[in-house]
């Protein structure tokens, strides 16, 4: 009995962990409790993982994202996803602006795929202003780059492709 | 017989994994134990700063941007640490990796930072191994040799023990 008992504790324990954003940030869904601009207000279903991204951008044929980088623009010139553009840092009014003048154009179908990368994904303060300020204007196919540590140790230290340059 | 093979196949693939796990780990350590890249620049003020100048100390080189939380809560430490260690030849330098300096100067002067800071760019981040992420801190001994870097959020009180364990080497 007492063994039952441990073993519902431990299944319970453990399906509480699995749905913690702050121990699987990746299966967190936006909530109350999200911060607006986090990176915790995006859709658990709108995050993309470099594994995909990387197969995505390599497959003949398929349609490729507009990728766009949202942080620091210094950290973009060290290394960047190939093709990716620097559209200005989230968290800044400037940097919003930069990124609405970017995708104004653009079909609102268009697959965007935003990404940072700074820092640990709990602490980015860039991809969930940018996310929110797409959907705000009415783009419906956007992504963002899920990184759970920084750009350098999720894409590059994978051993992904890289562009440098501003 | 039947044996041997699949023997042959455990080793070679344990010893795929040992490589690959030693390269991993090359790449990322690469400036560990070696010189620490000299560099000069100007710091917020105009003043010339040379890492070479520093030889005889220990310096701390702390890779920052006003926009990292992260960075936000080591580098009152580090202005501690500076007051504190300074006297026994701790030598902190930051680096803003911000793009505006007017951003960075004005934290510095919320943070009432007691150590020079300079502009960095991709040169000196590619130069100290890729700046891919912040914040990056670099313990740098008295002789020029970079014996630890910190990625991320750290355990400050680890980094202070390497440090004052540097500070009592020769």
């Amino acid at each position: 009995m007492n063994r039952r008992l441990t073993l519902r504790l431990g299944m319970i324990a453990m399906l509480a962990a699995f749905a913690s954003p702050v121990v699987f940030p990746q299966f967190a869904s936006p909530s109350a409790g999200a911060a607006p601009g986090s990176a915790f207000s995006i859709p658990q279903d709108q995050l993309l993982q470099p594994d995909a991204l990387n197969r995505l951008l390599r497959e003949a044929g398929a349609e490729k994202p507009l990728v766009l980088q949202v942080g620091s623009h210094v950290l973009f010139a060290e290394a960047h996803i190939p093709g990716a553009e620097y559209a200005g840092q989230g968290s800044l009014p400037a940097g919003i602006q930069q990124l609405q003048n970017r995708v104004s154009a653009l079909s609102r179908k268009k697959l965007i795929v935003l990404y940072c990368g700074c820092c640990p994904w709990n602490r980015c303060p860039n991809v969930g202003p940018a996310f929110a300020k797409l959907r705000e204007i009415g783009f419906s196919n956007v992504k963002v780059l899920y990184l759970a540590d920084n750009f350098g140790a999720n894409w590059v230290e994978k051993g992904y492709a890289v562009e440098k340059g501003r | 017989m039947r044996t041997a093979v699949p023997r042959c196949w455990s080793l070679a693939c344990l010893l795929v994994c040992v490589c690959f796990a030693a390269g991993t780990a090359r790449a990322a350590e690469s400036l560990l134990h070696k010189n620490a890249p000299e560099f000069v620049l100007a710091d917020l003020n105009g003043n010339k700063v040379d890492l070479h100048a520093y030889r005889g100390k220990v310096v701390l080189l702390d890779f920052w941007a006003t926009w990292c939380a992260p960075c936000q809560l080591e580098m009152p430490r580090f202005v501690a640490w500076q007051k504190q260690y300074g006297p026994r030849g701790l030598r902190v330098i930051g680096i803003s990796m911000d793009d505006d300096p007017e951003l960075a100067r004005k934290l510095c002067k919320k943070l009432r930072l007691n150590y020079p800071v300079m502009m960095g760019d991709e040169k000196i981040g590619e130069l100290y191994g890729g700046v891919l992420g912040l914040p990056v801190t670099f313990l740098i001994d008295s002789h020029g040799v970079v014996r630890a870097k910190f990625q991320g959020e750290t355990d400050m009180n680890a980094m202070e023990e390497q440090l004052k364990a540097l500070l009592l080497q020769p």
